[in-house]
């Protein structure tokens, strides 16, 4: 429930406004208290009536607020955004307001300007002179950003619910292993199409089992037919692209057999230390030494990629972020104009990826292991759908009813 | 009143308007010259004109100037920037005629008396395509009098005084279906006769007429039936083709607009 307290001044008695309001309020699903009504004496004298209007979601009380606006009603506290400067660097005033991932506006000088980048779990700074608002990390504070504080004249518009069914409404966001995947996977891919179609951008982010279970070749044809406009991913799944790329093997074992290699347990830190010899990947493709792969596909198709480090990596690759910061500002960057996420296979990028992206972008998360399907769906993105499944059998039926 | 001189159709403001459908310029100055004459020599009303002005076309529908009460001139704010392009001339009229010229503030719109017309010591007032309904408190404070708002629901209607009329103090002419129940109510509730046209005089404006006493000078073309019922409670009508202007969605009443007596005015000549 969301509620607004309005008021409504004039004649509004003898020329049935109030009455009028009152049942527009109700025609429209909303409910209304009355907290004031002050009549005039005279003929010639104004009444006054105040009341709490309240709907079931800011987006049918807005509603309510156009139509009873037209009828001279207005809302009693024209509030803007409370706004208070951070006094350090990195460091969010106390009352700061913490964001969703839902389309956000905050009023600014008696004006709704939309919130850019919204992104979960980070707080709003308000240009003072340019009036814009933007989504901004804790890490990102300056010392002196004016940032919205409390809950004032701040809006946040639900995500409406389609009328069409469509392939997310369909499942929902329940994860289970015993959904029909075939016809899922095909209204996806009909989802894919649709973006490439409409310009709108797709993300992968995939974790080095696409490598490790031979579904490396499907993610490359993807690639090469324009179905991907970005890909995160970490040191893991470059390393071991290219590994399979100069030894045909991924983690030493040959990927068309399923065969150990002799000494192949050194394959990926030789395939690390080649790369780090030239200077980097895109480097290796230039100078010919890398010849195919996915990480080959990305620089020849200009696809961007961020590789994100963990504590875990071997090398690393020079081309992988070892800030974690930086890495996260990476992201960011090429979160803007993303239209749909493709998770595969990857915890740790799903998640950070699930954090910065904004409710309104379509996640796809595909993994073995229901654990993290069901993790990424409680994070809140409501127009997400998990698919149970290794990387392998998911990327080999996409492929296919993508015709690629 | 205002000639003529420079009327055209010269944009689409209302659903009447259509730049396909453009004014046969003689044939308007002729009508509006028909009506000027039925109002000075037949019903002898004393008319003042002012200037047409180029790039202003519907400057001629004078009803929309504003609303004047006693020596006051309640300028009109106008909700489209084409009529907009008025304000400033009607501004300097007003003023050069003695009257004191007011504003409402500016994020009101109001369209003068084309959207606000007397019933007795009431002010009947029609909201929502031109005029907003906030305008009617700032109004009741001016005028010191009651301000009743009243919805407009039909997009051809889109002034008070296209489908509502006040004949005297007690009888209205009007058409009931440009209004909501609630619309009906108040106005029912307000006027002890009300002469409800059908649609088909609705739309030849039958409601926008100017009443002088007993004489009614409306649209020609009207019904018969509406002309016996005027005729039934004591009222002379007096019909003027004014085709060439029902093509920018105005008729009679649009053409003019009432100046009370008051006698501290200076004196102002019909030219």
């Amino acid at each position: 429930m969301v509620s607004e307290l309005i008021q409504v001044r004039g004649h509004i008695i003898d020329s049935l406004i109030l009455p009028k309001i009152l049942d527009e309020i109700m025609d429209l699903n909303g409910t209304f208290e009355i907290i004031e009504l002050a009549v005039g004496k005279r003929k010639t004298d104004p009444s006054t009536a105040r009341l709490r209007l309240a709907a079931p979601s800011q987006r049918q009380l807005d509603v309510i607020l156009a139509r009873l606006a037209r009828l001279g009603a207005s809302p009693v506290h024209h509030v803007d955004a409370r706004l208070m400067r951070a006094t350090k660097s990195g460091v969010f005033p106390r009352a700061f307001y913490s964001t969703t991932n839902l389309p956000t506006e905050v009023r600014h000088r008696g004006v709704w300007r939309r919130v850019q980048q919204i992104e979960m779990d980070c707080g709003i700074v308000v240009s003072r002179t340019a009036g814009q608002a933007r989504c901004t990390p804790m890490t990102n504070i300056r010392k002196g950003n004016w940032v919205v504080c409390g809950h004032a004249g701040i809006r946040v518009t639900p995500l409406e619910r389609a009328r069409v069914p469509q392939v997310f409404q369909f499942m929902g966001s329940a994860v289970s292993s015993e959904k029909p995947k075939t016809q899922l996977i095909h209204r996806l891919a009909q989802e894919m199409r649709v973006m490439r179609r409409t310009s709108r951008k797709i993300l992968v982010v995939a974790g080095p089992a696409v490598i490790h279970t031979g579904s490396g070749p499907y993610l490359e044809r993807l690639i090469k037919a324009g179905y991907v406009q970005a890909l995160f991913a970490g040191n893991g799944l470059a390393t071991h692209d290219i590994e399979s790329a100069l030894y045909g093997t991924s983690l030493g074992v040959y990927l068309d057999r399923g065969t150990p290699a002799q000494d192949g347990h050194d394959h990926h830190m030789r395939a690390i230390n080649t790369i780090r010899s030239v200077g980097g990947i895109r480097q290796a493709v230039r100078r010919g030494l890398l010849t195919k792969g996915v990480m080959h596909a990305c620089v020849k198709h200009r696809v961007p990629f961020v590789l994100a480090g963990s504590v875990r990596d071997d090398g690393p690759l020079p081309d992988t972020i070892t800030d974690t910061l930086k890495a996260q500002e990476a992201m960011r960057k090429q979160l803007r104009g993303i239209g749909m996420a493709l998770m595969i296979a990857s915890t740790l990028h799903a998640i950070a990826t699930g954090n910065m992206l904004s409710a309104t972008v379509k996640t796809i998360c595909v993994d073995i292991n229901a654990a993290v399907v069901t993790k990424l769906a409680d994070r809140g993105t409501f127009q997400g759908i998990g698919i149970v499944s290794d990387s392998e059998s998911f990327l080999r039926e996409l492929v296919r009813a993508l015709h690629v | 009143m205002c000639r003529p001189a420079f009327y055209t159709i010269a944009y689409e403001i209302n659903p009447w308007m259509h730049l396909a459908r453009q004014a046969n310029h003689p044939r308007a100055l002729q009508q509006w010259n028909q009506l000027y004459q039925t109002l000075t020599k037949t019903l002898r009303v004393r008319v003042s004109l002012m200037p047409p002005q180029p790039r202003v076309p519907d400057l001629v529908f004078t009803a929309n100037a504003g609303l004047v009460v006693g020596r006051a001139f309640i300028c009109s704010n106008f909700r489209h920037p084409q009529r907009r392009r008025e304000e400033p001339i009607l501004e300097r009229q007003f003023r050069g005629m003695g009257y004191r010229v007011v504003r409402l503030p500016r994020r009101f719109n109001f369209e003068g008396e084309g959207d606000a017309l007397w019933v007795g010591q009431t002010l009947v007032f029609g909201f929502r395509f031109r005029s907003d309904a906030q305008a009617h408190v700032q109004l009741s404070r001016l005028l010191k009098a009651r301000v009743l708002p009243v919805e407009l629901t039909d997009r051809r209607f889109y002034h008070l005084d296209t489908c509502f009329c006040p004949l005297d103090g007690q009888t209205v002419l009007w058409f009931p279906k440009a209004f909501d129940r609630y619309g009906r109510k108040v106005i029912e509730g307000l006027a002890i006769n009300c002469v409800a046209v059908s649609e088909r005089d609705a739309v030849r404006f039958a409601c926008n007429a100017i009443v002088i006493g007993r004489a009614i000078v409306l649209q020609a073309g009207v019904s018969s039936a509406l002309r016996r019922a005027l005729a039934r409670r004591g009222f002379r009508v007096y019909p003027v083709d004014l085709g060439e202007f029902l093509k920018a969605g105005g008729s009679a009443k649009c053409l003019v607009l009432r100046l009370p007596e008051d006698s501290t005015l200076k004196k102002s000549h019909a030219r």
